[in-house]
């Protein structure tokens, strides 16, 4: 079974748990300005939303990239970045609609999320849910609960 | 390791900027932060120096847990000699400044001297250097963080910054970052103002990367959270309610200071309450509350973000203030409201936003307030003198004398010297109800006697978060105690006292203590630091850093008869609620609490007691 990050925005309390485990899972430091995932504080709303990839099936970075470093791990669902092929031309940065795969200077290499190998270390992070890892077929669970219980949980009529 | 082991000296008159190495073995001896921070300014500053002049320090300091996925990791502190008490000043903040300046490199930075002209300091990672604010000189908070992002193109950027209220040097103006976070007590920011530094700009991607011991760092860490997460208060009550949580419980106890502590018991509480902030308002129907946010790392959350009704008249035809922004806490929804008789809700936010964007501390402030109210109601103040009907419970006059003081215009000019000037200037000295010239936050000393001592001995005047024993004698944590008793309260205090200087030197918020003990934080700063770091040393640490501070404000004048509370507290007996008859037995404690702290009977820590501390 696949799985994907699911993210409730309404749950997110700004706390940068998630980006700080991101940096630590793949360069072994805190470090916010390295994480793959990233929280916006909208503070005029005081909306604070979790963003990253969703592994699109058909990848606009996956295709666009030229020396084919981009590529899906069957088992994870991720599209995965193979550094030794990467040459950091970041026609994938442009082709990503969703800004969710970057260049690091550091490395000359671009980043996105991987899912850690199938088990996303921001959603083990994450205090309140808001980053949660949940069955592919099945993102819209929760709210099918809320709904269903609003709708059907009452007591019957006797 | 864990600490960066590099500080950022800034010669301000000079304009230099100098990396240097950290003292490592002050840094084993005094953590980070608060403990490390003041070892530094103890060892540079004299005592006596003149809190406004070019020869005072002012430090920003994280610890050694800043910037790390340990629970609440995102704190600072700033310490100077404060200008509103004369005494060692070490205020602390949350929000994301402080991991950024940490995730530059950087454990602290000392600023040294004046700048001929307004300037600010920008931080990247490695690069620093002192830049023109000419420009930014008389601009707010808010608008000084977005001018500075633009102008860097990095919305990135993490600032912290003094408003007007700092660059009019009032004597309780804070340091402010992420528009609504601040180092906000004994006039941190006036310090700031009078060197001519406007803001600290930082940017930091290095991260922070020398943990100890990674796994054990990481599994320990984990294991802590749990701990908040399952508490009552950290779990439940702190992000669902914030720290207003207490506003109707120490009401009920009949310890809520109301109209300059006249009274012990607000009539409005329930009004101005973390209740009332998610009930819908009368008016247009929406809650005041929008949602919680937390600081960085943190796992408890219990900012509050707010908006204001649209409609109030504070704020009618300002739409700048009508989104969602920093809300009440507790103390500035005391400070703003009980002490000065208001119960509306609206105003207290509107009077919050003014301290946030202009940059001065809400507690001070509305304390300060609640004395002009007294003033203005025995009639040594007239509506001449001040330019408003200030009677207690004055929402108007609340609203204005925030903007007066923002601006520093007209009577502005004088509540922004604080109660203890004021009331000494319009002959009624009594009435500023503070300690060493640092007003009362929310908690009222005739009636929780631990409190009251932790008031009179706090090494920075007046305050809660020095020896919060409001933990015990309320909500029963480590363990209840009555709050009548004056028994056992020296002990208690000092226990608070030293425990709370370890967790504040740490990097961590002192809000984990509801859940957490000295037992919580040690293993984590082993992990991150030092093997050194059991139980009992942090107990020794904190001991080490109380009696350091105590000994820099004794050498700067203060004398036992300085650790005392207004007569109002010692002779004027509580009037309703549970301890109604009741004074603060200070008296009974104080000799008592020396003794606890191996003092002599003038409050001076004894040569045993240095030695048996390394001091």
């Amino acid at each position: 079974m696949q799985k994907v990050l699911h993210i409730n925005p309404d749950k997110c309390t700004g706390c940068l748990q998630c980006e700080m485990a991101c940096s630590y899972e793949n360069y072994g430091i805190f470090a916010p300005a390295k994480s793959r995932i990233k929280v916006f504080d909208f503070h005029e709303t005081g909306k604070k939303v979790p963003s990253t990839c969703t592994q699109c099936d058909e990848a606009w970075c996956l295709h666009a990239c030229p020396v084919e470093a981009i590529t899906k791990n069957k088992v994870t669902g991720a599209m995965e970045v193979n550094e030794s092929t990467c040459v950091g031309c970041k026609v994938c940065t442009i082709a990503c609609p969703f800004g969710t795969i970057n260049y690091v200077q550091e490395t000359g290499k671009v980043q996105k999320c991987d899912l850690c190998g199938g088990d996303p270390a921001c959603a083990s992070a994450c205090p309140t849910g808001a980053i949660t890892y949940v069955d592919a077929n099945w993102t819209g669970l929760d709210k099918m609960k809320q709904w269903a219980d609003k709708l059907g949980n009452q007591p019957s009529a006797t | 390791m864990s600490w960066a082991g590099k500080i950022l000296r800034v010669n301000l008159t000079n304009g230099t900027v100098k990396s240097e190495p950290l003292n490592m073995q002050w840094a084993r001896e005094y953590i980070g932060s608060r403990g490390l921070g003041s070892k530094y300014l103890v060892d540079e500053v004299d005592p006596k120096v003149a809190p406004l002049s070019p020869d005072n320090k002012i430090i920003w300091a994280t610890g050694p847990l800043t910037g790390t996925m340990a629970s609440t990791g995102g704190r600072y502190t700033v310490i100077t000699k404060s200008p509103l008490t004369g005494a060692i000043a070490c205020s602390n903040s949350g929000g994301y400044w402080g991991a950024e300046l940490k995730m530059a490199g950087w454990d602290m930075i000392i600023f040294e001297g004046k700048s001929p002209t307004p300037v600010y300091l920008s931080i990247v990672d490695g690069d620093a250097e002192l830049k023109d604010a000419s420009d930014l000189w008389g601009k707010s908070v808010w608008k000084t963080e977005g001018e500075l992002k633009s102008r860097h193109q990095d919305p990135l950027l993490r600032v912290c910054s003094i408003g007007k209220a700092g660059e009019n040097q009032v004597l309780y103006a804070a340091v402010v970052n992420d528009l609504h976070r601040a180092a906000g007590r004994s006039g941190v920011g006036a310090v700031m103002g009078s060197k001519n530094l406007k803001a600290i700009a930082v940017r930091g991607t290095i991260g922070v990367g020398n943990i100890r011991d990674p796994k054990a760092f990481m599994q320990v860490t984990a294991e802590k959270k749990k701990i908040l997460a399952e508490n009552g208060v950290t779990g439940q009550g702190l992000p669902a309610y914030g720290t207003q949580v207490l506003m109707n419980v120490i009401n009920e106890v009949g310890g809520l200071p109301t109209r300059n502590h006249r009274d012990v018991q607000f009539e409005g509480a329930k009004d101005i309450s973390a209740e009332a902030m998610v009930t819908p308002r009368e008016t247009d129907g929406k809650k005041h509350l929008v949602t919680n946010q937390a600081c960085f790392g943190c796992t408890i959350a219990c900012g509050r973000i707010s908006k204001i009704d649209e409609g109030h008249f504070s704020v009618k035809n300002k739409p700048e203030y009508w989104g969602a922004n920093g809300g009440l806490e507790y103390e500035a929804a005391w400070a703003l409201g009980a002490a000065n008789g208001v119960n509306d809700l609206e105003a207290l936010q509107y009077a919050n936003l003014i301290c946030n964007e202009e940059g001065f501390d809400p507690i001070s402030f509305g304390a300060t307030i609640g004395a002009v109210m007294e003033l203005y109601e025995i009639g040594a103040l007239t509506k001449e003198q001040i330019g408003i009907d200030a009677k207690f419970g004055s929402a108007e006059a609340l609203c204005q004398f925030a903007d007066m003081t923002a601006s520093g215009e007209g009577f502005g000019k004088e509540i922004g010297q604080g109660s203890k000037r004021l009331t000494a200037k319009y002959g009624h000295p009594d009435l500023s109800m503070s300690v060493k010239g640092q007003e009362f936050p929310a908690y009222d000393g005739r009636v929780i006697q631990g409190i009251g001592l932790a008031y009179a001995t706090s090494n920075r005047g007046a305050c809660h978060l020095r020896g919060y024993t409001i933990a015990s004698e309320v909500l029963g944590i480590p363990v209840k105690t009555e709050p009548a008793d004056s028994e056992g309260k020296p002990e208690l205090v000092k226990a608070f006292q030293d425990a709370t200087a370890s967790f504040d030197s740490s990097g961590l918020c002192v809000f984990t203590t509801f859940a957490w003990g000295l037992a919580d934080l040690a293993p984590q700063l082993q992990a991150a630091c030092d093997e050194s770091y059991t139980t009992e040393e942090l107990e020794k640490i904190g001991e080490r850093i109380w009696n350091m501070e105590r000994e820099f404000n004794n050498a700067a004048g203060f004398t036992a008869k300085d650790d005392n509370l207004p007569k109002r507290l010692l002779t004027e007996a509580a009037k309703t609620g549970p301890g109604k008859g009741s004074v603060s037995k200070l008296a009974e404690m104080l000799p008592k609490y020396y003794d606890v702290r191996g003092w002599d009977p003038e409050g001076r820590p004894t040569a045993d007691t240095k030695k048996r501390l390394g001091l």
